[in-house]
Parts: structure tokens; sequence; C-alpha cells
């Protein structure tokens, strides 16, 4: 993936560089050379260059999507590796982390393997397979972690379903001590939310739908919390939902706890009146919350509680969606969507432009320590240039993805990736991949 | 001809459209009484869908559709081709494509039928939805209440019981307020909903304190399998705290009625003898629900 790419003038905000204003940024061989407020000559004869004017444009360090179910091997239908990445790109997405609860799940690392070669084959973004914490996704025995890390696995977590015992989470967190790789948690004691499939609160009651309390989260978080204290741990919590959780967070992180934490944008974004009318679209694990989580997590972003916006990309069928509510998959697309939402953050005042920067590319790059969240020299040339100011409506017949599951589809939303670049090569470009 | 309605939830109702609705029920109620029998859906099909077991709530639409003149279609998921995996959709779809003039449904999962009403073009009437509602026990329960006290406005109806897991519950409280009547919700807290107040309850849990003064109790029926799931320790200390026996039947106010929509469990919710005694109304109840559904499937037209 080397390529030699002239940005100019762009606005460059690149929070870990502390720039932000007009720069040119020039790649070469696939990593920033040189970053210049003044703006830079062509590259010298000899080697092939593109220019790319970045006017009026946002240039961002590639954004990096820790939470993201690609599908494949097993759901195929659903979305394959392929049809993933081509989603990223499109939001604006470098690298993203690839869930292992496919099936068969990625407790393997033949599995891990395949879907490193998938994305080989795919060329777009970067991605990174997490593996399980548990051999099987069954909260039992722990998986081959040493393999796992072997063959290229960033995380481990048993996503989608919590591990309910404390002892096996204990033993997660000492035994991948030696790795440095975090584990991922998502956080949700299965004998609180019970059979539940919303927030507990008025909404649920009115609806007559199945109480989820904030706390199913909120305990889980507090458990893993202490073991990663006490083990001395990275412990990464997945899709923050809640005022507690972020509390909880907050508190530990003040205490000097190994913890990063990231928000999807619909728990930013949204309120369990999405559900309203059973529109199972909203329906996710966890739920969406009440107007006072959403405040809550909103300023955890703001304040560096939470380090990353992760989209929890869940592609799912018509049929996973198109049935009874209580019945219906959890989950939504974001990769398409995600940047707008976040956007819609430093339009609200939550976030400066420099702290989206950061949470979605620095923050999450940091937390699993992974190359890229910056444009300094020296680093990966992945670029995503941004138009702030256009506005489009939310299409999923129009997505790359496979999913078509979004709560907001037929919004007006404004900011737009315009380009995405990877290694310094142009992946998607004018609303197609290249 | 009016256009398509379908009848869902109490929630989305206004109080005309519910007193349109009893004030028709009580017409049929008074022809069925004199004899005359008019047959204005003859010709039409009422399909009774029924992913939930009931007895009584399908026997009740089937003779109202009867009554009508309809011809009644019955359908359970037993031996269907929901056992084959048919979805939802599919099988509502299905059974328009014969041409009913409603479809009665009744289903575990909460929103079901306003699933099914976005998909299809005929009436869709809720015979009760998981947890959510069950409009048409409410609009009986109110002409019961209506004609046993007179009216509603101002009265004091004691819905006790487990709220969280009733969509009677919530139909009754949706519909006693939109009729101008103060609704006091009892149980165990670990069966009151979360938020229910919002709806416009109020809320205790000491029996003997929503009892006073209520011109009504409403028993709803505990479920005994929710014991292993911790919602309440025994029946006997359910009987204890929740149970409406003689001594406590005995205190309620002059003319108050005791109603419940049944199955009743005897002697845990209701003592046999209060369920029998003199403030009973319940076999009225289930009388009364002919009457209105025949005005719920006569609207589907």
């Amino acid at each position: 993936m080397s390529a030699n790419v002239l940005i100019r003038r762009g606005r460059l905000i690149d929070p870990r560089n502390r720039v932000n204003g007009v720069r040119d940024v020039l790649i070469r061989d696939g990593k920033v050379a040189e970053v210049s407020e003044r703006p830079l000559p062509a590259p010298g004869p000899g080697g092939e260059w593109t220019p790319i004017d970045a006017s009026g444009l946002w240039v961002l360090p590639g954004f990096i999507d820790l939470h993201v179910h690609l599908r494949e091997p097993g759901e195929e239908g659903k979305e394959t590796v392929l049809t993933g990445s081509r989603a990223a790109v499109a939001g604006g997405f470098t690298g993203v982390v690839a869930m292992p609860n496919t099936r068969p799940p990625n407790d393997s690392p033949l599995v891990t393997r395949f879907v490193l070669d998938r994305a080989r084959e795919a060329g777009l973004c970067r991605v990174y397979p997490a593996g399980t914490i548990s051999k099987g996704l069954e909260g039992k025995e722990l998986s081959e972690m040493g393999l796992l890390v072997e063959a290229g696995c960033v995380c481990f977590t048993d996503d989608g379903r919590p591990v309910m015992s404390a002892g096996l989470m204990r033993r997660a967190l000492q035994y991948s001590s030696r790795f440095e790789v975090p584990v991922s948690v998502h956080a949700e004691d299965l004998t609180l939310s019970a059979s539940g499939c919303a927030t507990e609160g008025e909404r649920a009651t009115r609806l007559g739908l199945g109480p989820i309390p904030a706390s199913a989260e909120a305990a889980m978080v507090a458990r893993d919390l202490v073991l990663a204290e006490e083990v001395g741990t990275r412990l990464h919590v997945a899709h923050v939902s809640c005022e507690a959780s972020v509390r909880l967070i907050r508190e530990a992180k003040r205490r000097g706890v190994r913890v990063t934490a990231e928000a999807t944008p619909h728990h930013l974004t949204l309120t369990d009146e999405a559900i309203d009318g059973y529109d199972t679209h909203a329906k996710m694990s966890p739920p969406l919350r009440s107007e006072r989580d959403v405040q809550a997590v909103r300023q955890g972003l703001a304040d560096g509680t939470i380090d990353a916006v992760a989209t929890d990309h869940a592609p799912h069928g018509i049929l996973d969606k198109q049935c009874e509510f209580d019945r219906a998959a959890n989950g939504v697309v974001g990769l398409e969507t995600a940047l707008p939402l976040a956007l819609a953050l430093v339009r609200a005042g939550v976030l400066t432009p420099e702290r989206l920067a950061a949470v979605l590319s620095f923050g999450p790059a940091e937390a699993f320590r992974l190359p890229g969240g910056h444009l300094g020299v020296g680093a990966p040339g992945d670029v995503s240039l941004v138009d702030p100011e256009a506005e489009w409506r939310v299409d999923p017949g129009r997505f790359l993805s496979k999913g078509r599951n979004t709560p907001i589809e037929g919004r007006v939303v404004k900011g737009r990736v315009e380009r995405t670049l990877v290694g310094g090569r142009v992946v998607y470009e004018a609303g197609a991949i290249r | 001809m009016s256009s398509q309605r379908h009848f869902l939830g109490i929630e989305g109702m206004v109080r005309a459209d519910l007193e349109a609705l009893l004030s028709r029920a009580r017409e049929h109620k008074r022809s069925i009484e004199a004899g005359f029998r008019k047959t204005p859906l003859a010709g039409r099909v009422v399909a009774n869908l029924f992913f939930e077991d009931s007895t009584r709530t399908r026997s009740s639409f089937e003779i109202a559709a009867k009554m009508l003149g309809a011809e009644v279609l019955n359908w359970s998921t037993r031996g269907s081709s929901v056992s084959k995996g048919e979805t939802l959709l599919d099988t509502v779809r299905n059974i328009e494509a014969m041409g009913p003039l409603a479809i009665v449904i009744r289903h575990t999962s909460s929103g079901a039928p306003a699933l099914c009403a976005r998909h299809v073009r005929c009436a869709v009437v809720n015979a009760g939805d998981g947890m959510h509602e069950h409009p048409s026990q409410a609009l009986l329960d109110a002409l019961t209440l209506m004609e046993k006290l007179g009216g509603l406005d101002g009265r004091k109806v004691a819905i006790v019981g487990d709220v969280l897991h009733s969509r009677v519950a919530r139909s009754n409280l949706h519909c006693l307020i939109k009729l101008g009547a103060q609704v006091v919700l009892c149980g165990p807290p670990t069966l009151m909903p979360s938020g229910i107040e919002a709806l416009g309850a109020r809320v205790t849990y000491d029996l003997t304190a929503a009892l006073e003064g209520a011109d009504a109790v409403m028993l709803l029926r505990i479920q005994l399998e929710r014991q292993g799931e911790s919602m309440f320790p025994s029946a006997r200390e359910y009987a204890r705290s929740y149970g409406l026996d003689a001594a406590r039947a005995a205190r309620l106010e002059e003319g108050a009625v005791v109603m419940h929509p049944g199955p009743i469990n005897r002697g845990v919710e209701l003592a046999p003898d209060v369920a029998d005694g003199p403030k009973s109304v319940i076999l009225y109840q289930v009388t009364n629900g002919v009457a209105v559904r025949m005005a719920i499937l006569e609207a589907c037209a």
C-alpha cells in the first residue's frame, strides 16, 4: 500500500500533535513525510503522486473503530469482511476491530488468520481481529490467548455476551496481563437484564416490554473495575450506556485504574424514545437509555472518561428485525453514519473539533495500542477527509454494508466523508470504493 | 364506508372513541336481551389468530362475531404453519389474503398486533399482546363499572396484583383515567413496573390503603410460576398481603364491586367466598365482554 499523496490546504485536526489549522500533508511510501503550514511544492519527478485539493475540508487522522461485527465467518448473509471493509472506508474508518462472535467464533488462530486473509483480499481498511475470552464464547474456559495474540488478535472479548463468572473474568485479566492486550467487556449481568429488551422506566412500562435496569450494566462494570484494579490489567469497557457506568469509570480512572472505554454513536444520540411504535431498528444491547444517561455518556466522552466512539456496527438481515420486538435481533449498523452523528456533538457544543478527532482516532488507537491515530511525520498515511457542512439524507438502500438496520433512516445529517486514505492510498472517494 | 380501523390499544384512543364503543356495546346488549338479532357482518369473516392459549377471550370474540352474522375462522398455533417456522407476518398476510374483515390477534409479544397492522390492509384487533394491552378487556370492565356504579367520573378503582406483567392493568389504567376515574395500583414492589405513576396512577404497596374508599377492586391473576423467579416468596404470603379475603371485602364501601379478568386462582388473589359473593361482578364482566366485542368488530367494517 505505498503511494505518494499531497493533501493540500485542508484543515488538519491532529490532537496528538496539537495541530488545528490549514496544512499541507505529504504522504510518501504510505507514511506521513511532511506536514507544512506553507503550501508544499509537488514532490519531485520520478515517483507517481496524487495531489488532493482539501480546501474547505477537515483532514483527520483515519478513524479507528474498536467495535465492529463483520459476521464472517458464518453469517455472510449479514456482512462479510469485504462488505464491512467497504462500509468502514465509506464512513472514514481506516481501521476496525472485528468482534469474535462469528460462527465459529474467533477462539482459535485458524479463525484469526482466516479473518486477516479476508481482510488482505479486501485490501481496504486495516482489520484487527479480536479473540474471545472464553472457548466457544461459553464463559467456562479461557481461550488460547497466547496463540490468538500470536496470530494477530488485538484484544479479548466475549462481546454480545458477558462473562458471568467473576472467577473466569479474574483469570482472564490475570492471564492476559502478560500480552499487554486489553480485555474488552460487554458489561451485562444477565440475572438483572433477565428477559428484558428495553430500558427500565416509563417507556418500557407503557409498551409492556421486559425492563432492563441500568444496574445490569453498571453492576458488571463495577465488578470488572474491581477485578482489573486488583489484577492490574488493562480493561476496556465496551458500549458504555448509562450514567452509573460513566461515574464508576471516571472514579476508577482518577484512582489510576488502567481502564479505557468506548461509547456508540447511538447511545450518544438516541434515547429509548426511538423504540416507540416497537421500532426494532432501535433495539440493541445495551438498550437505548434515558435522556439523563445520554447526557452523562456525552459528558464522559467530552471529559475523557470515555476514550473512543465505537460503532458496535451490527448488521442484521431484514427478517431479524421485521418481527416481534422481543424476538428481534439486537443491533444497529453504524460505520456509515458515525461521522455525522459525532459531528452533531461538536455542533451541540459537547465536543471540540480536536476532541472529536481524538475520540474517533487517537483515543481508540491508544486504547488498543493500534497504529495510526495521528498524522505526525512517520505515522501511517491513514486519513479521513471530511466536509463538515455537507448535508445528506440517510438512505440505508445506499449503504455499502449489507446491513440496513438503522433507526435513523431518512434523517438529514450534516458531515460527509469525502475521501478515505489507507497507507496513502485513496480507497474511497466521491461516494465510491476505489 | 369508513376507512380501515384497527383496534390496537386504549392508549391511542380518546374519550369520545371509548364512549362511542361503550354506547354501541350497550345497544348490542339491549338487543340481545330483547331477542333482536341484527346481522351487519353477514357474509364477512372474522379470523381469530391466537398465538397464546386463551379460552375466554377467543370464545367471547367468536360469539360476538357470530351474533353479528359473521363467519369465524379459529386459527391456533398448535399444529399449524407456525410450528413449521413461519414468521408472524407471513402467517398474517396469508390469512389476510383469504379476505377476512378483521384479524383478531392474541400474542405473547408486546406490539405484535401493531406490527401486523402495519403490514395488512384488513382491520387488526388486539386481543391481548404480551404485557402491553388487552383493550377489549378494559372496555368490558368499563362497561361493567359504568353499569354497576352509574358512571366513572371521580370514582376510585383499585387494581391489585401483578401489575408488572399485566396487560389488563395497563389497558384498564389508560381506559379508566380517560373516563375520569382515579386509579390506585397495588402489589408487591417486585411486581410494580417502574415509572407507572407517569401514566397517571397512584401506587401503594399496602392493600388496606388501596382499598380505602375504593368503589371497585380489580384483582389481577397472579402467575404462580413467578414464585420461582422470586417475584414473591410464596402463594401463602401473597394471599396474606394482597389477597382479597372476606374480612377485607367486608370493609369495602357499600356498593363497591369486586372484579377479576379470570381465570382466578381461588384462594390466592381472591378468596372463593368473595369471588362468589354479593360484591362480585365477575360473571357480569364476562357477559359484557360479548357486547363490547360486538361493538369493536362492528367498528372494523
